[in-house]
């Protein structure tokens, strides 16, 4: 029989199937056993770790008001590796965005990483996201995760609070804690404040099947976390104040600045022109941070730090201080003032003559403040020129001009109070002397300060020689618990000096510049400033404090080429002033005069 | 001699527990593999699992009834049954219904059946009946004729109602015909075939091309008998270099767009990920990620959350190797050799050709499901939809394979009867 050779061809069937078997029982092993990406990759098809983003913590005013919260909002993201055949004429019409938008946005995503999820569409508002919820099914690869942004009530406070933006990459590669899509404080108070308000992200693992539907937490939870909402800042500032302040500089540019002397607290803090920080929220915060860049009149900048001014005759009464506190000016030390007529600066007031430095401050005296300036610098008997001017501005220094006071706010400039080797590079070494550098005694010349420099200065006055740095935080996490980090700064000035300047500014008040716009039963101490602007019309300043006794209060206010500090600085200081301290404004004939102006073009 | 009329004393008990083991695997593989929360016993017949057992107790009447049915029946009535089944055939193309793609079924209530399953027994049957007929000589023309009409017509039948996997299923009788005494060449030639096929695809006519022209210059050379055949060995060049054209051709003008991709993929041209290739990526991420000893009982994710395609049927074996890990597919692996090589070493005992053909045949059928199956879950082979014998879910598939089995067992329990 053929069959017997044949029957020998079993043995051939039989190798056939082990050597098939042999070859799957090495495949399988090989990807089981030995190749872990598998492994990985079964992960990444289940588990999605969605970061929990907590919410960044409320801002509240120094009365509890609620000035700053939070809304919820939605990020599309992304997993390109489980995205799959879409409907994208459907899926651009649910998101409002163009074919070409949605494969660009692809790209980038699958540039980011093709297994983790990245933004696709941020922050969608609650009603997108409820159209969109229903057909998400439909999208495998998309999923939301919700997310917080700014919103303030009141339309105010725009440079004091600053604003959040995503963080970029150059903040990423610095700070671990930073991922793609964070948020960040980038100016202001969210900046300064950003570890407070920030609160801890949180992690979910969770698990999702193949139509991206969620199914559960990855093992009970076990390693997820939750997020820690952010804590909350009560402020110093007073939101009325502040807003009220922001009503009043509507039109005019410039700014204002309040402080409660005792504590250094910022009271109110404004620029003008502003803007409505909620202009800086969320979609449309690029196209508005454009516009708003690009405007002339500069709302973005925050003068009341960076925009840096010569004092002007507010200034007068520093120099004054640095005369008594050196002996050489008393209250019995009288000039002679030739008004108009007088050399090397004009008088630009009417007034008695001899004065003593009482009613020098009283009536703005050029001449009598440049001659108390000269006696400081030229008191040979104390030192050189060069060595008297150096004792000046260490003096003026320590009354918080001339460099950054170390406030809790970003971006501070220090002003200018010109070095000694300053003035040797521009005149050469013993080329200058008080009457080169004359204009300083009536705050002119490189003199520069910021309107916060000025709100402090009249802070310092209040406090009869003494500042503590200024700030806007009261207190983080509760109310009432205060912050003793920032500092007491004693001047170099004996107290009793003060008493003198204090006497002329409220003779200002009452007698002098300001006399106009005295409040019924509150005595103000202040000076008016018009400031010689070498780069337009003068800038209007005022700088006060109130009460006299027991002062409450300390503002500066600086309107840009608006003329006579008295015109329009003055007034607004004195209703701001007003309502802080009676709550009301009774003056309604001068706040009327002050509303609706506009100053700038 | 045995006693003739107690079947069970004759029995290969052997079979019989490898088949029973095999069945109940994939019985708790089909529960893992689409287990349901809400349903959570495996007898709930709302769900696969419950409908499963159904079928396995079904089948074990049917098997029951076969190992009781006289042994010489099947024999007798074999082209009888394959008639009957290549009627059925042409019937379902005219009013089956159409499920994913395939008019294959008969839709019975909410059962369905493919008689395309049955078909391959029947077949089998039939080869078997006539190999075992007298004055058979494979080397006449007209004798390797009838087997190829025998297998190819219901092949074609079934091509025709678009289901392309168990078409193919057929040409697995080539090991039958191979034992029968079929020129080992062709098992060569076959093997060839699909490597010059492969390799045209995947690096292009014009290298094969080469390869092939290198090879027979080295094989011109270097051996002594082939120089005298130089007219043989330039036909068969000129033979290999024509089909490596048209199998480019074939693939560009006969193939449908989704059997491209698939070969695409494959072969690696295509990285595919989310069309075709998401099947047997998803299948190997699931075994992939398996293990050693696996992610344990309904702890497997890929097949849990549908991540892997036709997870109790095609792809069971996915649930295999991601809940039990290489342990679990060295397992399933083993026994389905176990279960071939029983089958042929019992075979080749039998005294009647009938018997001997139709356990080929058996084998060969099962070793094709084998081969494809777990082939494709781990990207060995293209995604070619035949169910893993036993194991997937199904009732048509069990029955049919439970009858083609049993039938092999019956006619086992005979072989000393008929002496």
């Amino acid at each position: 029989m053929a069959n017997k050779s044949l029957a020998s061809r079993k043995q051939t069937v039989i190798a056939i199937f082990l050597v098939v078997g042999l070859i799957f029982l090495i495949r399988l092993f090989y990807i089981q056993v030995i190749d872990e990406s598998y492994t990985l990759s079964a992960n990444n098809n289940v588990l999605r770790y969605v970061t929990q983003y907590p919410a960044r913590g409320l801002i509240y005013d120094r009365n509890g008001k609620l000035l700053v919260y939070n809304e919820a909002v939605y990020d599309l993201m992304v997993i390109p590796m489980q995205v799959k055949e879409v409907d994208t004429t459907e899926f651009c019409k649910l998101l409002e965005i163009t074919r070409e938008g949605f494969i660009e946005r692809m790209e980038k995503a699958k540039k980011y990483s093709k297994y983790k999820p990245s933004l696709f569409e941020k922050q969608i508002s609650k009603e997108t996201y409820g159209y969109i919820e229903e057909k998400m099914y439909r999208f495998p690869g998309f999923f939301v995760q919700p997310r917080t942004l700014r919103y303030y009530p009141k339309p105010i406070g725009a440079h004091l609070f600053g604003y959040v933006g995503e963080v970029t990459q150059g903040i990423i590669d610095k700070n671990p804690y930073y991922k793609s899509g964070d948020y960040i404080g980038i100016s202001g108070i969210e900046k300064s404040y950003e570890d407070v308000l920030r609160g801890i992200k949180g992690m979910k693992i969770k698990m999702v099947d193949v139509h991206n539907r969620e199914v559960g937490s990855f093992q009970n939870g076990r390693f997820d976390s939750a997020a820690i909402m952010g804590r909350d800042l009560y402020l110093s500032i007073d939101g009325d104040l502040q807003e009220y302040g922001e009503k009043l500089m509507q039109g005019k540019m410039g700014s204002v600045v309040a402080i409660e002397p005792s504590s250094g607290e910022i009271l109110a803090f404004l620029s003008s022109p502003s803007y409505d920080p909620n202009l800086l929220v969320g979609r449309v915060r690029g196209k508005n941070f454009k516009l708003l860049d690009d405007d002339p009149v500069k709302p973005l900048l925050n003068r009341a730090m960076m925009g840096t001014y010569p004092p002007g005759s507010t200034f007068k009464m520093v120099n004054d201080l640095v005369g008594l506190q050196e002996g050489t000016l008393t209250l019995s030390t009288r000039y002679t003032c030739q008004g108009k007529s007088s050399s090397p600066i004009r008088c630009t007031h009417t007034h008695q003559s001899p004065l003593n430095v009482e009613v020098a401050i009283q009536q703005s005296c050029n001449p009598f403040h440049w001659q108390v300036f000269r006696a400081i610098i030229n008191n040979s008997a104390k030192g050189s020129i060069r060595e008297n001017y150096v004792t000046w501005r260490n003096h003026i220094m320590s009354l918080g001009f001339g460099h950054k006071l170390g406030t809790d706010l970003q971006y501070e400039l220090s002003g200018n109070i010109p070095s000694a080797e300053k003035y040797d590079a521009i005149y050469g070494k013993g080329h200058w002397n008080s009457m080169t550098i004359r204009s300083l005694s009536i705050g002119q010349g490189e003199i520069l300060v910021t309107p916060l420099q000025l709100a402090n200065s009249a802070a310092v006055m209040a406090n009869r020689g003494f500042y503590i740095v200024p700030h806007v935080i009261s207190s983080i996490g509760e109310k009432g618990k205060k912050s003793d980090k920032f500092q007491k700064v004693v001047s170099t000035i004996d107290p009793a000096h003060f008493e003198i300047a204090v006497e002329g500014m409220r003779q200002v008040a009452t007698l002098g510049t300001a006399r106009w716009y005295q409040i019924e039963g509150i005595t103000m101490c202040g000076k008016t400033g018009t400031a010689e602007n070498p780069h337009g019309d003068d800038h209007s300043l005022f700088m006060a404090f109130a009460p006299a006794d027991n002062p409450k209060i300390a503002i500066a206010v600086i309107i840009e080429n608006a003329g006579f500090g008295s015109k329009w600085a003055l007034p607004i200081a004195s209703l701001m002033i007003e309502k802080y301290l009676t709550g009301t404004v009774k003056r309604l004939d001068v706040e009327e005069d002050m509303l609706n102006v506009k100053l700038y073009q | 001699m045995r006693e003739r009329k107690n079947v069970f004393n004759n029995i290969d008990w052997t079979l019989i527990i490898l088949y029973l083991v095999l069945v109940l695997l994939g019985w708790v593989n089909i529960y893992a593999a689409v287990y349901n929360e809400e349903h959570k016993s495996i007898f709930d017949i709302s769900q696969s699992y419950g409908k499963q057992m159904i079928w396995i107790a079904s089948s074990l009447f049917l098997g029951l009834v076969i190992l009781l049915t006289d042994a010489r029946f099947f024999s007798t009535f074999a082209y009888i049954i394959y008639g009957l089944t290549i009627f059925s055939l042409v019937v379902v193309l005219a009013v089956g219904s159409e499920i994913s793609g395939s008019k294959s079924w008969f839709q019975i209530g909410s059962f369905g059946l493919q008689p395309a399953e049955f078909a391959k027994f029947a077949t089998n049957l039939a080869l078997a009946r006539f190999f075992s007929t007298q004055h058979i000589n494979i080397k006449e023309l007209k004798t390797r004729l009838i087997p190829l009409f025998l297998m190819g017509l219901p092949a074609l039948l079934i091509l025709l109602q678009n289901d392309t996997g168990s078409a193919l299923v057929y040409g697995s009788f080539i090991l039958v015909l191979y034992r029968m005494g079929l020129s080992g060449n062709f098992l060569l030639a076959g093997a060839l075939v699909v490597v010059i096929a492969l390799s045209t695809l995947m690096v292009g006519t014009v290298y094969v091309m080469i390869l092939l022209v290198i090879f027979a210059i080295v094989l011109f050379f270097f051996m002594k008998r082939i120089k005298r055949n130089i007219i043989n060995l330039v036909a068969l060049l000129i033979l290999g270099i024509g089909f490596t054209y048209s199998v480019e051709y074939a693939v560009e003008n006969f193939l449908g767009d989704h059997q491209k991709t698939r070969i695409n993929v494959l072969l690696g041209k295509e990285l595919d990920l989310r069309g075709a290739g998401y099947n047997v990526n998803q299948s190997k991420i699931a075994i992939g990620s398996g293990g050693l000893v696996g992610k344990g009982f309904l702890n497997g994710t890929q097949t849990k959350y549908n991540f892997v395609p036709e997870q109790s049927t095609d792809f069971i074996f996915c649930t295999v190797g991601e809940e039990w890990g290489f342990l679990g597919t060295f397992v399933v692996i083993s026994l389905f050799l176990a279960l071939l090589i029983r089958i042929i070493m019992l075979a080749e005992k039998q005294r009647s050709d009938f018997s001997r053909v139709y356990g080929y045949g058996v084998a060969a059928i099962l070793f094709f499901h084998f081969l494809i199956n777990i082939g494709m879950t781990i990207g060995l082979v293209p995604v070619i939809g035949i169910p893993l014998p036993f194991f997937s879910y199904g009732g048509s598939s069990l029955w049919a394979f439970t009858i083609l089995l049993f039938i092999f067992i019956k006619q086992d329990t005979n072989r000393n009867a008929l002496l």
